[in-house]
């Protein structure tokens, strides 16, 4: 079985939890740009954890032979603090990165004029860079989120389908998936999304344009969930072909279209060194 | 050692100053990464290329910005730019990190004469410390002298105390090193 979890913050996860992704057949992941529990203050903040995103953390997941690639955002909480606000005119050269496969997350988290504003020229930024977009629908008042989320795409002219709508549930998949958008499910241990009830989605909706990710962050939450739910689809009907789609080959198919995904053997590129700072335990 | 002009041949690209900035962080998906000549990709060429058609506050500003294979390229194009001592922080950065291919590059060219000898000492000791090999190192034999070999010597004590192997270049050298 191999696993590729298209939303998972691993700046704010452990060694060992790279070794138990790659040991349960996480192949690659991508890493959006997020919050970090603690608000930054100032946009160099942000370059710092930018870099980190795109370079040590590609780095720390290779040791493991996971693939890693990342998504650049001001997001959407921050997008309120007029103090982080000019980020957006830094990120142009993220988002000309090698391993830089969307814009996000996007989207909305109060659904304030200021993120009307960062969430609408962001969208225009993928479009420049001719990327798809991760658009995040906030956790509070989400159905109108959702739609508001849906509407702003439209107008904004990118390609349904180089747009991904995550953190979906049962009240809002449909409107998504209606749109042209592809539907991303976020899968936690309490919240958000259980395995059993995105098998039951999977059911209803079909397994076009559906990602599961476990979104594993500083918060409760876990790394695995994604081979959870592969196997509670197995555990439910669906085949090994099934699986491989829903987690493998759509995140492939969404990501793919940047042009930029690279998912050729890691170890390849790390064979030149004998060794390497992770595993010998730092330096 | 290669020269711009050598590169120049290989890759007959004039770049304007003022294209750089946005051809930089897109020289593998524009120019290709494949082999072009002796130890240089194209995507590695035609950086350098581009590096030296900009000045040193422009080098530094794409490093600072610069992913990983973007900062490999910069320190690797540093011994052809006329940039004088103005790299020296650059390689100061890389081998700050904790990153094997950064360290490598900054110690692996001419440019890193450029250090002096208490920060190339640490800087070959980190190598052993996290696995990059030593024959990467430019002019290890020539630059290593009694006191990287007592730092060596010192680091071999505590491997051993630890029940722990010591790199075997790390080991040759410090061999090498006792003779003298
Ligand atoms: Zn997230």
């Amino acid at each position: 079985m191999r696993i590729f979890d298209p939303h998972i913050h691993m700046t704010s996860r452990t060694t060992d939890d790279y070794q138990r992704m790659a040991e349960a057949g996480v192949q690659a992941v991508v890493e959006p740009a997020f919050w970090l529990g603690q608000p930054r203050t100032n946009p160099g903040s942000f370059t710092d954890y930018f870099d980190s995103i795109i370079g040590w953390e590609p780095f720390r997941a290779s040791q493991f032979g996971i693939k890693h690639h990342a998504t650049i955002a001001l997001n959407p909480k921050e997008a309120n603090d007029p103090r982080c606000r000019p980020v957006l005119d830094l990120l142009p050269r993220y988002l000309a990165k090698d391993g830089v496969v969307a814009v996000g997350e996007i989207g909305y988290d109060s659904m304030t004029p200021a993120e009307d504003e960062v969430f609408a020229a962001q969208l225009a930024l993928a479009l420049d860079h001719e990327l798809p977009a991760l658009v995040h629908t906030p956790h509070r008042d989400k159905a109108r989120g959702t739609q508001r989320s849906i509407d702003v795409v439209k107008e904004s002219g990118i390609a349904p389908e180089r747009v991904l709508l995550d953190h979906l549930n049962e009240v809002t998949v449909a409107a998504a998936l209606e749109a042209g958008l592809w539907a991303g499910f976020s899968i936690y241990p309490d919240t958000k999304m259980s395995p059993d009830r995105m098998v039951a989605i999977l059911r209803e909706y079909g397994l076009d344009r559906v990602l599961v990710n476990s979104a594993a962050d500083w918060g409760k939450s876990d790394p695995l969930l994604t081979v959870r739910t592969a196997e509670a689809m197995l555990a439910g009907g669906f085949d090994k072909d099934d699986v491989d789609r829903v987690l493998w080959r759509n995140p492939v198919e969404f990501y793919g279209q940047s042009g930029r995904l690279d998912l050729s053997d890691p170890a390849e590129a790390e064979a030149t060194f004998a060794g390497n700072s992770i595993l010998r335990g730092g330096s | 050692m290669t020269t711009l002009d050598e590169l120049r041949t290989f890759l007959p690209t004039d770049f304007k100053p003022a294209d750089v900035p946005a051809l930089f962080p897109a020289a593998g998906r524009r120019y290709g990464r494949a082999p072009l000549t002796e130890g240089w990709t194209t995507d590695e060429a035609a950086r350098a290329l581009m590096l030296a058609a900009v000045p040193p506050a422009e080098v530094q500003e794409i490093y600072r910005y610069g992913d990983t294979a973007e900062k490999l390229a910069v320190l690797k194009a540093l011994p052809l730019l006329t940039i004088g001592d103005e790299g020296v922080p650059l390689l100061e950065d890389a081998l700050r990190t904790n990153d094997t291919r950064l360290v490598a590059a900054a110690l692996g060219g001419p440019y890193a004469d450029r250090l002096g000898p208490e920060a190339w000492r640490q800087a070959v000791l980190k190598c052993v410390f996290m696995g990059v090999p030593l024959n990467n190192v430019h002019r290890l034999h020539e630059r290593a002298d009694s006191d990287l070999g007592a730092m060596l010597r010192a680091f071999a004590h505590e491997r051993q105390a630890a029940g722990r192997d010591m790199p075997a270049d790390a080991t040759a050298l410090l061999d090498r090193l006792q003779e003298d």
